[in-house]
């Protein structure tokens, strides 16, 4: 009996032992409702116990399994042996630099995302006696989208830019900027203009579209940092025009 | 174990060649080289058009030989595609509220072509009247 | 990081970019390949026509205006595309193109005065 099976191709790399990382093949069986992390898991437990990768939830909301997968940054969760042919190649997420196996460095996504300053900058300082914001859900609708970043770096895996520069911020960092530059409850936009509206913030962009693309949670960060460019040339002119008008 | 993180080169020339969303982004951004060298070549015209008679005819000669008609065919297609493109990402770049709901895209898109219809229409009208 | 300078040219580009999306297409078929493909009779660019098309100074300021923003719109787009290509001496290329659409505004300019 031959049991159907897929050959996933996967990049290796062992810091102590390998000069640059190389393919290495593994088989396994083909499952009609399996993940390509469910084949990974697979390896790891019955194959080649030293494969190393991040993953958690195993439901796309903890962004940890992202991968180069054929060619396009997903989800290893999220992307289905079905959907692909009996030859998968699996890469680390490209442009950040590999620290073993599927395993990628973090610190430049973690800092861009902290310098633009993700949390709501208030009008003034509010304690718990004060109570709760109020907000209509017109005015939540107006940034929800850009509050579903799972911080996967699938987009800055796909961007371009962030390929051919590195300070570029990125887009999950400005569409997390634009996030809470929209909610009513924030004045911060100024705040954090020194980033986002600087040459490697919004400015880096050249509206590709690839992050949009293969994002998972529909955040289209590529519109987020358009609008940003909007609003920026808006300030721009308007305190040009009258240099009185901010705080 | 030690840390020795391994970083892969990137072509910085041919990285566009390798995807089809790639390849196309840089298809638009290359429209602007035919639009700017011909917008540059009208310029020229209207200088040789102040300049006289027969400077302007030898322009118009040009214009519409061969070479020139090439050159603004080629032209025309970018200038379709470029604005097949910015139609299509102004709604992402200026979502548009209506009564607590976001119009769809397409709406927006669908709109902008009516509009270049209009306007194109416009311009012809008046350029073949007067 | 400072704030950056960008949104003067962006500006520029993003109007240039909207006027070159609606009304290109119809500037290309009447400079020319109208005349080609028969839409227009073959007189429809002579000197006198064209003379008396843009005779009427709002005329000529539209024109001014429209060719004017597409040409800088291309300017920047292709400042960009050079750095997409991987050609790193952004302020070089800049100052160069912006050149360029500078002297073509400087010649669109005397040349819509002058007629």
């Amino acid at each position: 009996m031959s049991e159907r099976t897929v050959e996933l191709e996967i990049l290796r790399y062992d810091p102590d032992q390998d000069q640059e990382p190389y393919f290495q093949t593994y088989t396994v069986p083909y499952h009609e409702d399996w993940v390509v992390l469910d084949a990974i898991n697979y390896i790891k437990d019955e194959l080649d116990r030293t494969l190393s990768y991040r993953w958690s939830c195993h439901m796309a909301v903890c962004g940890s399994c992202g991968m180069v997968i054929n060619g396009t940054p997903v989800l290893s969760c999220n992307t289905f042996l079905r959907d692909y042919p009996d030859k998968i190649r699996i890469e680390p997420l490209r442009n950040f630099p590999i620290e073993r196996d599927l395993i990628v460095d973090m610190d430049d996504f973690i800092s861009k995302l902290t310098s633009v300053k993700p949390w709501v900058i208030a009008r003034e300082e509010r304690s718990v006696d004060d109570g709760e914001y109020l907000q209509t859900p017109a005015q939540l609708a107006v940034f929800k989208q850009y509050t579903a970043c799972i911080n996967c770096m699938l987009c800055y895996s796909a961007c371009p830019q962030y390929a051919l520069n590195e300070p570029f911020v990125g887009p999950a960092a400005l569409a997390l900027a634009h996030r809470y530059n929209l909610d009513n409850r924030d004045i911060g936009r100024s705040a954090r203009e020194d980033v986002v509206a600087s040459n490697p913030g919004i400015w880096e962009c050249s509206f590709v579209g690839a992050c949009s693309e293969v994002c998972p949670k529909l955040v289209d960060p590529a519109g987020a940092i358009q609008q940003a460019k909007i609003a920026s040339t808006g300030d721009y002119f308007l305190d040009f025009l009258m240099p009185w008008r901010r705080k | 174990m030690s840390r020795r993180p391994y970083i892969r080169p990137v072509s910085t020339t041919g990285w566009w060649l390798r995807d089809g969303l790639y390849f196309r982004y840089m298809m638009r951004e290359l429209s602007s080289l035919f639009i700017g060298a011909f917008t540059i070549f009208l310029i020229l015209g209207l200088y040789r058009l102040s300049q006289g008679r027969a400077e302007f005819e030898v322009f118009t000669a040009r214009l519409l030989g061969p070479a020139g008609t090439a050159f603004a065919l080629l032209t025309l297609i970018f200038a379709i595609y470029h604005t097949y493109t910015w139609f299509q990402v102004t709604p992402k770049a200026m979502p548009i509220v209506l009564a607590g709901k976001r119009i769809p895209g397409f709406v927006i898109v669908a709109a902008h072509w009516l509009l270049f219809a209009a306007v194109s229409a416009t311009v012809w009208l008046l350029a073949v009247i007067f | 990081m400072a704030r950056s300078h960008k949104p003067i040219v962006w500006g520029l580009f993003a109007a240039g970019g909207t006027v070159a999306a609606f009304m290109l297409p119809v500037l290309l078929l009447l400079s020319g390949i109208g005349i080609t493909f028969g839409l227009l009779p073959g007189d429809f660019l002579s000197y006198d026509n064209v003379r008396g098309m843009l005779q009427h100074p709002l005329i000529r300021l539209l024109t001014f205006g429209v060719l004017f923003l597409i040409v800088w719109h291309a300017a920047h787009r292709l400042r960009i595309t050079m750095h997409d290509f991987g050609i790193r001496a952004d302020t070089l290329v800049a100052v160069l193109f912006y050149s360029v659409a500078a002297m073509s505004t400087l010649t669109l300019f005397i040349a819509l005065v002058r007629l």
